[in-house]
């Protein structure tokens, strides 16, 4: 808890040697082999995913303002929203946790000096580059209009080139599928003397959940958008009913992917939330067992709810029924982790900053989206809102509410640990009210939109949804101005922040123990554990963690 | 090599330890699981396959019968047993290098890559004649001889799969090449013995694949 670096010459000197400083240049950082700065690569990559996925969001918020075409037509529109998809789930969303703060603190708080195979890990980035290049210069040259989705037939016939997407997402599996690897072996081999499998941070448990459906699905997209690309290239008719092939197969072996892919997604989160509440109201995680394991339940009933995508593509009503029930099991996992959080949030000793008001955000956006996936979930109900607005408000506001609540809780509770730098609390709590309530007003119309049977993907509707579509298309505005907040905040802490302390929440994650900036092999010393994860038992008592 | 032998590297058939990791035990053991884990994403890529064999089979029985007589019985017999051979050879190369006998056990890979590379070849005299009868998958299918409704699925199968095994099979290939040129310089020993093993346990994932392929494609 010292403040070692300010001299009084007032110049943020920063005589520390550490992972940033140690070795200079564009190629010192090109051929790291270092988790932490791959993991701040993965930041800057994942940072400009979103803002072209968000740049292309607002492109189709702007284009529904009105009724009749605004600022686009229909086959443009088709590409922006495909765009959207594409760039926003599989180059943001599904490496952003893993990628940056499971790169950067998986091995810290596993007190390790790297992950199992660092260059692997490395590839793993280049092998994201390359597919996420390829994808995006796939769109914006030859186009593609199918939706993220890549459905057949329509993606076997459309005009559109589609090869080099399909390949680009092929590619990207590959990067996904190696993190996973690189995860799951780092967590069984190198964990630090002390650390049993029950004093892992509830963060690592859900990375490693994470990496095990990275591992198992993965392999099945890649074959299915290969297949396609075969299909489209070479007409080998497996998906073309012409030639006696079956479309709903491509939907089953794509499902079997993308469903488990929503875990992916949302599994990080969850970890990022458990250590965060834990810091935030200073308590220890109520539930910890409990919490870790209903990870690894959703990882495994999540295998099997994929059918739950497919209830209107001619399924039996008996594969229906079991898809539905099996869903429903994942609302139960999720609310036993709902439950713990606020059980740990109960009489804590709460820390009103940003992080604690994205949390507020992020249990409601759960809670309310989890419930309204339990409707759509129900069979006879996912029949009327299928393909409606409703359901693209239930996808947003699980995968956008909570992964983007819990990206942004995790950028600023680890910032001081990554740039040793502080943000300013007062600009994000500000940007945190706008987002959260941008959220909201994005979103909450699209449920009533979908309920009135909007449909989703057109670019016209009838005029009597305009009042709702400009009400979501001014909340997206407020989410943006957000976004803005917090990349303008952030880049000026960057370079002019505060400077931190070592642990400035005074938080009892191992990943804390080392240096903020930490050194180039994260600890001075292998540390060796001796106290439970999140171990606040004793308020205002330093915890002796450490035997050095 | 042999500059880097010079420098502090390993000796002839000392293991080489990673920084990150504490002792021989321990990386071994990281790279056995990531090895492991990484043969698991091989087995759910042929999964997408071997359900589109399942389904497809499911709905047009009798084209896949009738087509699955016109495979060569013969051919696809001995590549099975050039497999199941080759297998054989690399886990003996494997014993071999664990007992320290490198010659052994580059003899053993060098057999192993050749009964690879006659898989491949008698897999390209298939081919040919399936490309000589126009028994092709979708579009390109004008086999005169079946004229029950899916037998151009069977053919679209029958490739994917096989095309995707001949492309591990290369891969192996290539893996168990770059173990026998270790083994040639002297990297392995008793000591130090994890790429033979994996670069073995990759072989047999290739082989186990054809096990499943072969029944299904060419017995029933």
């Amino acid at each position: 808890m010292s403040q070692p670096t300010d001299l009084d010459s007032g110049e943020p000197a920063s005589p520390v040697v550490n992972y940033l400083n140690h070795d200079r240049g564009v190629w010192s950082w090109l051929t790291t082999v270092d988790h932490k700065r791959i993991g701040i690569m993965y930041l800057v990559s994942v940072l400009l995913a979103f803002l072209l996925g968000g740049i292309f969001a607002m492109a189709l918020r702007i284009e529904l303002l009105t009724p009749d075409p605004t600022i686009m037509g229909a086959n443009m529109y088709n590409r922006m929203f495909t765009l959207h998809g594409v760039v926003m789930i599989f180059l943001f969303m599904i490496p952003a946790i893993p990628g940056v703060f499971g790169n950067f603190c998986l091995p810290l708080m596993l007190g390790a000096k790297d992950v199992a195979f660092p260059r692997l890990n490395l590839l793993s980035l280049y092998l994201y580059w390359t597919g996420a290049t390829l994808a995006v210069a796939g769109m914006i040259m030859g186009g593609a209009d199918t939706g993220w989705t890549f459905y057949a037939p329509y993606s076997t016939s459309t005009p559109e080139t589609l090869f080099p997407v399909l390949l680009g997402v092929f590619i990207l599996g590959f990067s996904s599928i190696l993190t996973g690897l690189n995860f799951i072996v780092t967590i069984h081999t190198l964990r630090a003397p002390g650390i049993g499998w029950m004093r892992l941070q509830l963060f690592v448990w859900a990375i490693y959940a994470t990496s095990i459906i990275q591992v198992l699905a993965t392999p099945v997209i890649g074959l299915t958008v290969m297949l396609v690309g075969i299909e489209k290239v070479g007409g080998f008719g497996l998906f073309d009913a012409t030639r006696g092939g079956d479309p709903v197969l491509f939907q089953h072996m794509f499902w079997f992917y993308s469903h488990p892919a929503v875990y992916i997604m949302v599994l990080p989160s969850m970890g990022v939330i458990s250590e965060a509440i834990a810091a935030f109201s200073r308590k220890n995680v109520f539930g910890y067992k409990m919490i870790a394991y209903s990870s690894l339940g959703i990882a495994f009933v999540g295998f099997f709810a994929w059918g739950h995508h497919m209830f209107v593509s001619g399924q039996s009503t008996f594969e229906n029924g079991a898809f539905a029930v099996i869903s429903m099991f994942v609302g139960v996992f999720t609310a036993i982790k709902v439950f713990n959080w606020v059980g740990t949030l109960y009489r804590g000793s709460i820390a009103v900053k940003t992080p604690l008001i994205y949390i507020c955000g992020f249990l409601f956006f759960i809670v309310f989206g989890g419930m309204t996936g339990i409707a759509v979930a129900t069979v006879s109900l996912d029949v009327h809102w299928h393909d409606t607005y409703f359901v693209v408000a239930h996808f947003h506001f699980i995968m956008v509410g909570a992964v983007i609540m819990a990206f942004l809780i995790a950028l600023h509770y680890w910032f001081p640990k990554m740039f040793g730098r502080m943000y300013h609390e007062g600009w994000g709590m500000t940007a945190a009210g706008f987002i959260v309530l941008g959220f909201n007003a994005t979103f909450i119309p699209q449920f009533l939109l979908g309920n009135a049977g909007m449909p989703r993907r057109y670019y016209m509707y009838p005029e009597r949804f305009q009042a709702l579509n400009v009400a979501s298309t001014a909340g997206s505005s407020l989410l943006a101005i957000g976004f803005v907040i917090v990349l303008i905040y952030l880049v000026f802490a960057l370079v002019r922040g505060k400077r931190a302390s070592d642990n400035p929440w005074d938080s009892r994650g191992y990943e804390w123990l080392t240096t903020s900036p930490p050194p180039k092999h994260n600890f001075h010393e292998t540390p060796v554990i001796t106290q439970d994860a999140h171990s606040y038992q004793k308020p205002g008592e330093e915890v002796e963690h450490v035997v050095l | 090599m042999s500059s880097s032998e010079a420098h502090a590297a390993p000796g002839r058939g000392e293991p080489n330890l990673a920084h990150h990791f504490e002792t021989q035990n321990q990386q071994d053991g990281a790279v056995r699981l990531g090895m492991w884990l990484f043969l698991g994403t091989e087995v759910l890529l042929f999964a997408g396959l071997f359900l589109g064999y399942t389904v497809y089979r499911n709905f047009y029985h009798e084209a896949f019968h009738e087509a699955s007589r016109h495979l060569s019985l013969a051919l696809g017999t001995t590549n099975t047993i050039v497999l199941i051979t080759s297998s054989l050879f690399v886990a003996l190369g494997y014993h071999a290098i664990k007992q320290g006998k490198e010659k052994a056990c580059a003899v053993l890979l060098v057999l192993t890559i050749l009964c690879a590379l006659g898989f491949l070849g008698i897999k390209s005299i298939e081919y040919a004649e399936k490309f000589r009868e126009g028994a092709l998958p979708g579009k390109w299918y004008h086999f005169s001889e079946i004229t029950a409704p899916g037998a151009n699925l069977y053919y679209t199968v029958y490739f994917l799969a096989t095309g995707l095994h001949a492309f591990h099979v290369i891969v192996g290939m290539s893996v168990l090449i770059w173990v026998l040129k270790g083994v040639l310089k002297g990297k392995y020993g008793p000591k130090n013995y994890v790429a033979v093993e994996l670069g073995g346990l990759y072989w047999h994932l290739v082989d186990l694949v054809w096990i499943f392929l072969f029944p299904l494609l060419y017995l029933i």
